[in-house]
């Protein structure tokens, strides 16, 4: 068997195990899911007339609807890969990850296994939440079936970058504690993005990092691409930041499944 | 000359500061029983996971099953057949979809892949349990899953660290059983052990690790004469009876506060009734009497001892 078909027939079984656990202990997948969702309803009916006047569109919350959705489906992902992390680092404390590194088989599978699992977790949570989105007022104005397809793409990319970078941190945390802390920064960092409040509404020192960082590239774009507003050099930052980080998580992965184990 | 199914040369692995390996040899011949003798923290577990490409070696080559560890770690793999200490199935999943991944990671057809997990489940005696999760198995079910598991690709070499800690008498002689009967298909096996019981119910030949390094090696009877515990011990609760014993064997040692004689034996049929025959002529008959074969404890003593103190065991 060539090395990639090996890859691929490994991988896939690999895939397959993660889903058989994802399917038979669903709670800890829904339970990442409160959060965004939570975060939709708070600020859509409690903080939303006040929020929506804020941005300028009146005191109506649906503006705000319009606003706030593309922020939460991209921190859903961020709330989904912590769920990676914590089950990564769970998985590798289980003796018959012992087992495969013994086995004939691609060494690369079971982390691949992991991240496809988890992407397709990540597209799944982002329909449920576009979902409750949709049913509390959010439409998307006059988005081509291209554009839905490239904000579909965009999704995807950005929950395999920071997949990658969550198995690196359930790799590195000696147990499911330390990796739901360390992940932590991928639920943090929405807060401090365009994703509840524009950018130009923070302090001045702030506002290059919130603007630079992962999350307000994609969120703009995605906005763009939903509803119309205006992209400009976000599409390429956010291009960037899926690769980059999509890279190096990879290689800070694979790297650390290569050593020795403890 | 039969070829070596494991040939290791010098193997040494330290962490940090803490020198685990010190300089291993193992030779073991296809077709047989090698047991890795030793207390907890001797090194065999350590040995086992470099043999099995789990971790690198320090210093030190060795060939699994022909192959290099280190320049061709993946054939080596496709060789060997590995159930380490701590239990190696994923509890999450059933029994039967636990054999059903390694049918797909061995790369099976999907018929094949259903037969053998049968076939295995049926003859580890796990087919009931083969649709609850592996994590509400028992110790010993868990154990044989784990085997069960490992046989899926048919490994010509196995690895077992401690197939039988933590398991009760009866899965115990189940898994001695089972060992047994994967070496008369041809299988080798390398098994690590703290009972000497073990090493020489199954074993075809011992090395005894201590602290990183090999102590003794040889067959069971070898290793069994290095050791002077094996002895007969009597006891008395008449002292004149006692004391006529001890007249009466010369070689024994005295115990005079328990009123209890050691005879060195090593535990023999003919041993013992020469004994007792001796007893009968002078009219001695004992309270109690055990016969003490030498056990782990008595072989770590002797070895450490020989290795301490070279000069007291010359006798």
């Amino acid at each position: 068997m060539s090395t990639l078909a090996l890859a691929v027939r490994d991988s896939s079984t690999m895939l397959r195990r993660n889903l058989l656990h994802a399917r038979r202990y669903p709670s800890l997948t829904l339970n990442l899911l409160l959060t965004p969702i939570m975060l939709l309803l708070l600020f859509v009916y409690v903080f939303g007339d006040t929020m929506s006047a804020g941005i300028g569109g009146g005191a109506d919350r649906s503006a705000y609807i319009a606003y706030l959705v593309p922020g939460l489906l991209l921190m859903t992902i961020g709330s989904t890969t912590i769920g990676t992390a914590v089950s990564v680092s769970n998985d590798m404390t289980e003796g018959i990850i012992a087992r495969f590194r013994t086995m004939a088989i691609h060494r690369g599978s079971v982390l691949v296994g992991h991240v496809i699992g988890s992407v397709l977790q990540s597209i799944i949570s982002v329909v449920l939440v576009g979902a409750v989105g949709v049913a509390i007022g959010f439409r998307s104005t006059d988005a081509t079936v291209l554009e839905w397809l490239a904000a579909f793409g965009l999704l995807t990319l950005f929950a395999l970058a920071l997949t990658w970078i969550a198995v690196g941190m359930g790799l590195v945390s000696p147990n499911a504690e330390a990796a739901s802390n360390n992940a932590m920064p991928l639920i943090f960092l929405p807060l401090i993005s365009s994703a509840f409040v524009p950018v130009d509404a923070m302090p001045g020192w702030f506002q290059p990092i919130a603007e630079y960082q992962p999350f307000t590239p994609a969120i703009e774009t995605l906005r763009g691409l939903l509803l119309g507003t205006e992209i400009g050099h976000n599409g390429w930052i956010a291009l960037a930041w899926c690769l980059g980080l999509a890279v190096l998580g990879y290689r800070w992965s694979t790297a650390r499944f290569d050593q020795d184990p403890k | 000359m039969t070829g070596l199914a494991i040939a290791a040369h010098q193997l040494r692995k330290s962490y940090g500061d803490k020198t685990v390996l010190d300089g291993v040899d193992i030779a073991v011949p296809e077709g047989t029983i090698f047991a890795l003798l030793g207390p907890n923290g001797a090194g065999k577990t350590t040995a086992v996971k470099i043999l099995s490409t789990l971790i690198t070696a320090d210093g030190g080559t060795a060939q699994v099953g022909g192959h290099d560890l280190a320049t061709a770690p993946q054939a080596v793999r496709a060789t060997i057949g590995v159930t380490g200490q701590f239990s190696a199935v994923d509890g999450l999943i059933t029994g039967e979809e636990n054999m059903l991944l390694m049918a797909d990671l061995h790369h099976l057809s999907r018929n094949e892949g259903r037969q053998i997990t049968a076939e295995l489940l049926e003859r580890f005696d796990l087919a009931d349990a083969a649709r609850k999760p592996a994590s509400t198995y028992s110790g010993g079910m868990k154990r044989r899953l784990d085997i069960a598991m490992t046989l899926v690709g048919s490994p010509r070499i196995i690895f077992l660290d401690e197939p039988t800690t933590g398991l009760d008498p009866r899965s115990r002689h189940t898994m001695w059983q089972i060992i047994r009967e994967l070496v008369t298909g041809g299988v080798t096996v390398l098994l690590t052990t703290q009972y000497l019981e073990e090493a020489d119910e199954l074993a075809d030949r011992i090395a005894v690790l201590n602290n990183g390094k090999i102590a003794a090696h040889g067959t069971p009877d070898e290793l069994k004469r290095l050791v002077p515990g094996g002895h007969i011990r009597l006891r008395f609760t008449d002292p004149t009876a006692y004391r006529t014993a001890a007249s009466t064997l010369p070689g024994a040692a005295h115990d005079d506060e328990a009123l209890a004689l050691r005879i060195p034996s090593d535990g023999s049929q003919r041993q013992l009734r020469s004994l007792l025959d001796r007893l009968d002529t002078a009219g001695i008959e004992a309270d109690e009497l055990t016969v003490h074969t030498p056990d782990l404890d008595d072989v770590f003593f002797a070895l450490t001892a020989d290795l301490d103190h070279p000069k007291e065991t010359v006798r």
